[in-house]
């Protein structure tokens, strides 16, 4: 699996989009999502919600788990994707694409987000 | 004995068909190859080849070997006829479960006992010392055997592809010899899915041929790879117990709803007996909790430890619970108290971390297949 360059990305498995006009795109890598198996339930941050880096905002389930969602900056969420709310299997067929969870008006954001190169090294 | 996980003989060919591997009762196990709900789904529809060596085969020989076994075991094990099947249980003196087992006759004086792999040892070390005072032998056969499943509608042609046994003639809960993709096996038809299916005991050396043979005949059918994980979530739609969750040496088979596997009209004593006729009676007059189905009106998935709650209060425990994808909804199995136990029974639901999502009460199994 390959991590998208123009991506940013979390110890906890989340990644993050440049923003655009101050709002970043958040999901689960690919690795991650390997990992929890078939998600069956997502629970995400509602609009307005004001999320924290470094913590939860949302869980995951699959088959065999749960999984704490973790914020990987500070901001207002402006938008939540009903698309996966409804189908979470979206979340393991298309990680970085139609599988994002949340999006964010970033106002803090931690310094030791990793590059893709750091986060495929930090997640092999 | 060394803390490394157990390889099955097909371990290689598990990581070349790229599974998720995980540590299942000391032994490194499939746990999926792809997705486990398509794996689920290919059993329910199609069919799916499992790799079970991880079970623990004992073999029990002698003249009084049955009579070695009606006293190690609940279940009259004179009742078994030659090449045919029992569901059993193994209890402690006090009733509890030890393990829940598969015995086969596989002649007249020789049976294999299938435990799970977490309590393997355990049973044949019970086994052993309780047919000491019979002109039996046990012996520990779990390294005798590779044990390769393939269960699902299409699981019947799929195999008669590859064997000339008469598997018309094999019933459920059934087994026998017959040379299968050119190796000998123990053929029998057992599963712990709910469909129709096969598991076939091989020599270890000869499990890598099979397997490869079942997935070539099995290609045009739709046959799949499975792991374990849906054969945890196949077992709990069609409402079967696993040991550790559903049996605990905490329980006796009249606590599990499963006390008709204890077979007490049978000749001579058995270990457990005096315990179980009061667990049985107890059971009749006064029962215990219940173990019953309960089906998500959401979506949050139960698991194992949680509470079931009405009014506020605690009136069970999951035991098993997992996303159905047969349902398409969270389900689970627990213990509840036998005032809320009864199909349809309102207010129910489980605390899922703190919330209490809403639950219907149902009558085992969630899934039940059409004959």
């Amino acid at each position: 699996m390959s991590n998208p360059q123009q991506l940013r990305y979390s110890k906890e498995h989340e990644w993050l989009s440049n923003a655009e006009d101050g709002v970043s795109t958040v999901g689960i890598t690919e690795h991650a999502a390997n990992a929890l198996g078939d998600v069956v339930y997502v629970q995400l941050p509602e609009v307005g919600d004001t999320v924290t880096a470094g913590e939860t905002c949302g869980e995951l389930e699959s088959t065999k788990s749960v999984s704490d969602l973790y914020s990987p900056v500070t901001g207002e969420v402006v938008a939540a994707n009903q698309d996966v709310v409804d189908d979470p299997a979206l979340v393991n067929s298309a990680p970085f694409e139609g599988g994002w969870l949340f999006k964010v008006r970033v106002t803090d954001e931690p310094g030791d987000l990793l590059s893709a190169d750091e986060y495929t090294d930090f997640a092999s | 004995m060394s803390n490394a996980p157990r390889l099955t003989a097909l371990d290689a060919l598990h990581r070349s068909l790229g599974a998720t591997m995980t540590d299942f009762a000391g032994w490194d196990m499939p746990l999926r190859y792809g997705s486990e709900r398509d794996e689920h789904n290919a059993v329910r529809t199609r069919a799916g080849l499992f790799d079970l060596s991880h079970m623990g085969e004992i073999t029990v020989t002698g003249p009084e070997a049955m009579k070695a076994l009606n006293y190690a075991l609940v279940g009259n094990i004179a009742t078994i006829g030659p090449g045919r099947a029992r569901y059993t249980m193994i209890c402690q003196e006090d009733g509890g479960i030890v393990d829940d087992l598969i015995v086969y006759r596989l002649g007249d004086t020789e049976y294999m006992v299938v435990a799970n792999a977490g309590n393997a040892q355990i049973v044949l070390d019970a086994i052993t010392e309780r047919a000491a005072g019979f002109d039996a032998e046990v012996r520990d056969d779990r390294d005798a055997y590779a044990l390769i499943a393939v269960q699902g509608p299409a699981s019947p042609g799929i195999l008669k592809s590859v064997t000339d046994a008469d598997l018309d003639g094999l019933k459920y809960y059934a087994g026998l010899p017959g040379t299968v993709a050119g190796v000998p096996a123990l053929i029998a038809r057992t599963g712990y899915t709910g469909e129709d299916g096969f598991e076939l005991f091989v020599a270890p050396e000869h499990a890598e041929q099979l397997w490869r043979a079942l997935t070539e005949a099995g290609q045009d059918a739709g046959l799949v790879p499975c792991g374990l994980s849906c054969r945890d979530t196949l077992r709990l739609e069609a409402g079967m117990p696993l040991y550790g969750h559903e049996l605990t040496t905490a329980l006796t088979p009249f606590d599990a709803g499963l006390g008709r596997v204890v077979k007490f009209e049978k000749d001579g004593d058995f270990v457990g007996r005096t315990a179980l006729e009061a667990a049985a009676e107890k059971a009749a007059a006064n029962p215990p909790r219940k173990l019953v189905g309960l089906i998500a009106e959401g979506r949050r998935v139960p698991r194992a430890g949680f509470s079931v709650v009405a009014d506020g209060e605690v009136i069970g425990e999951v035991t098993s619970g997992a996303p159905s994808p047969t349902l398409g909804k969270p389900i689970a199995i627990a213990y509840v108290d036998a005032a809320h136990a009864a199909p349809g029974t309102a207010g129910v639901g489980i605390d899922i971390r703190g919330t209490h999502e809403a639950y219907e009460v149902v009558a085992l199994p969630f899934y039940k297949r059409e004959k």
